[in-house]
């Protein structure tokens, strides 16, 4: 099985501070990663490299074989990805805004139209539809961001905090959500809550300053008997020391 | 290019999404129409001609036109929207032209308004209707001149004053270039430099318009001088994507 995600000995320095420190790791179709560490550890860096959004200043991240760096264009077709706080254009309807990424990504038509009430109704925002943006709650704005990264069905999902700021509710539509659709894709999500990573992801990998501490499944982790959060703290704590 | 053009068009609705649009075109109607008026003397002159009206067009225009540029980049960053747009699969010059094209549509959209004068010269009396298109085709280009310098200045900072400011500073500078004040200062003490500002001039470039006359030169210039300032601001965008 080739990997979908391949990230290659990638390094982020921002002047003496080194933000991700030699990063390597692979995902694989059908493989759901949780990018789990501490504020500041580098996980949205190294997303936002992944995005083609910074350049890295050492090694590559490949998005179904297509280097970042060199194929930007390529390798952003076959990628959904939800940025840190899910910034969106708050003037536009829901519609709008969705109908501006298809357009974006090439869809005319019948098919426009198809992929944006598909990617609404996975998200559920049909009742929104043509509210502005800025008008809605936190947890539809994080829907609308959502939206947006699922429209083109991508292979490779990359979804920074995809839960943050949703009801106890909504949390679950989404992981059900990430669920439903990780056999046909690689995921990557980022985030802070730590049952998240147990009931979704097939995989953990836990960062923080930069570098990778632990990469192995959540049961893996647990394996000693000690709960999600001692794991956590234990590995990232004394990363710190 | 179908890329650019979506980035335009949403870019374009912006424009009308907030008060914005109403509030510059206003703005620039009343003032353009009392500046022709009354410092212009449009009736006392007797002329059946826009010359009042496009001698007053850059000077507005080096204030009205970064109040539309300043948003467009500097409110990207701020809402981090930036990081979405620049994740789609377009490149930055495609955000960039798109953004530019955007705000030049809207340029002519005010100056399509200034419509009623047109219609009052030649009610009074023969204007040579010749000379007010190419007038207007040089208040385009200077629109398009500043535009340029000002998205560029727009995506070097999340503060929309600051882009404001520095837009109006960069533009004047282009703007004053060719004033009789500083060529003449110049050419007294370095008449080197004379010869330099009267060229990079948009003011000097933009009159040869007014009179009717379309030089190829004055056009390249133009054209050049926006595709040199959107060249630097797809460069500032590439270096600068994430803070």
């Amino acid at each position: 099985m080739t990997a979908l995600i391949e990230i290659e000995r990638l390094t982020k320095r921002f002047g003496a501070f080194t933000a991700v420190d030699d990063v390597s790791f692979t995902v694989a179709r059908g493989e759901v990663v949780g990018f789990l560490g501490p504020n500041g550890a580098g996980k949205s860096t190294t997303m936002r490299m992944l995005a083609g959004f910074m350049l890295p200043t050492s090694g590559t991240a490949r998005i179904c074989g297509e280097d970042v760096v060199e194929r930007p264009i390529a390798a952003k077709r076959n990628l959904g990805f939800l940025p840190e706080g899910a910034p969106t254009y708050p003037e536009m309807s829901v519609v709008d805004f969705l109908e501006f990424c298809a357009r974006i990504r090439g869809f005319a038509g019948a098919e426009r139209v198809e992929r944006v009430a598909h990617a609404m109704s996975l998200t559920q925002l049909e009742g929104v539809r043509l509210q502005p943006i800025e008008t809605l709650s936190k947890g539809f704005k994080r829907r609308v961001g959502l939206a947006q990264a699922l429209l083109h069905s991508p292979p490779v999902l990359v979804l920074d905090e995809p839960t943050d700021g949703l009801d106890p509710n909504q949390k679950h539509e989404v992981r059900e959500l990430i669920r439903a659709m990780a056999p046909q894709k690689a995921i990557i999500i980022s985030t802070h809550i730590l049952e998240e990573v147990a009931t979704v992801c097939t995989r953990a990998i836990v960062i923080a300053r930069g570098r990778v501490l632990a990469d192995a499944t959540p049961a893996e982790l647990v394996a000693d008997g000690r709960s999600m959060e001692e794991v956590f703290r234990t590995l990232t704590l004394g990363a710190a020391a | 290019m179908s890329a650019a053009l979506t980035v335009a068009r949403r870019e374009f609705a912006a424009y009308f999404a907030t008060p914005v649009a109403i509030v510059f075109i206003v703005i620039f109607l009343v003032l353009s129409g009392a500046l022709t008026f009354t410092l212009g003397g449009f009736f006392a002159r007797g002329q059946a001609d826009l010359i009042p009206f496009f001698s007053f067009v850059p000077w507005l225009f080096l204030f009205l036109v970064p109040a539309l540029t300043m948003r467009l980049w500097a409110e990207e960053r701020r809402l981090g929207t930036i990081e979405l747009l620049l994740t789609l699969p377009i490149t930055a010059w495609q955000a960039v032209i798109g953004k530019f094209l955007a705000a030049w549509a809207f340029c002519a959209v005010a100056l399509a308004l200034t419509f009623p004068l047109v219609v009052t010269v030649n009610l009074l009396g023969e204007p040579d209707n010749g000379v007010i298109l190419t007038g207007y085709l040089g208040c385009l280009l200077v629109a398009g001149a500043y535009l340029a310098i000002g998205a560029a200045i727009s995506a070097l900072t999340r503060n929309q004053v600051i882009a404001f400011v520095l837009a109006v500073a960069g533009c004047f500078l282009f703007a004053a270039a060719g004033s009789p004040v500083v060529t003449e200062f110049l050419s007294a003490n370095l008449p080197v430099l004379a010869e330099l500002a009267r060229a990079v001039s948009v003011t000097e470039r933009f009159a040869g318009f007014t009179r009717g006359v379309i030089d190829a030169r004055d056009f390249i210039f133009f054209a050049s001088f926006m595709a040199f300032w959107l060249f630097v601001n797809a460069v500032i965008l590439e270096h600068k994507k994430a803070d």
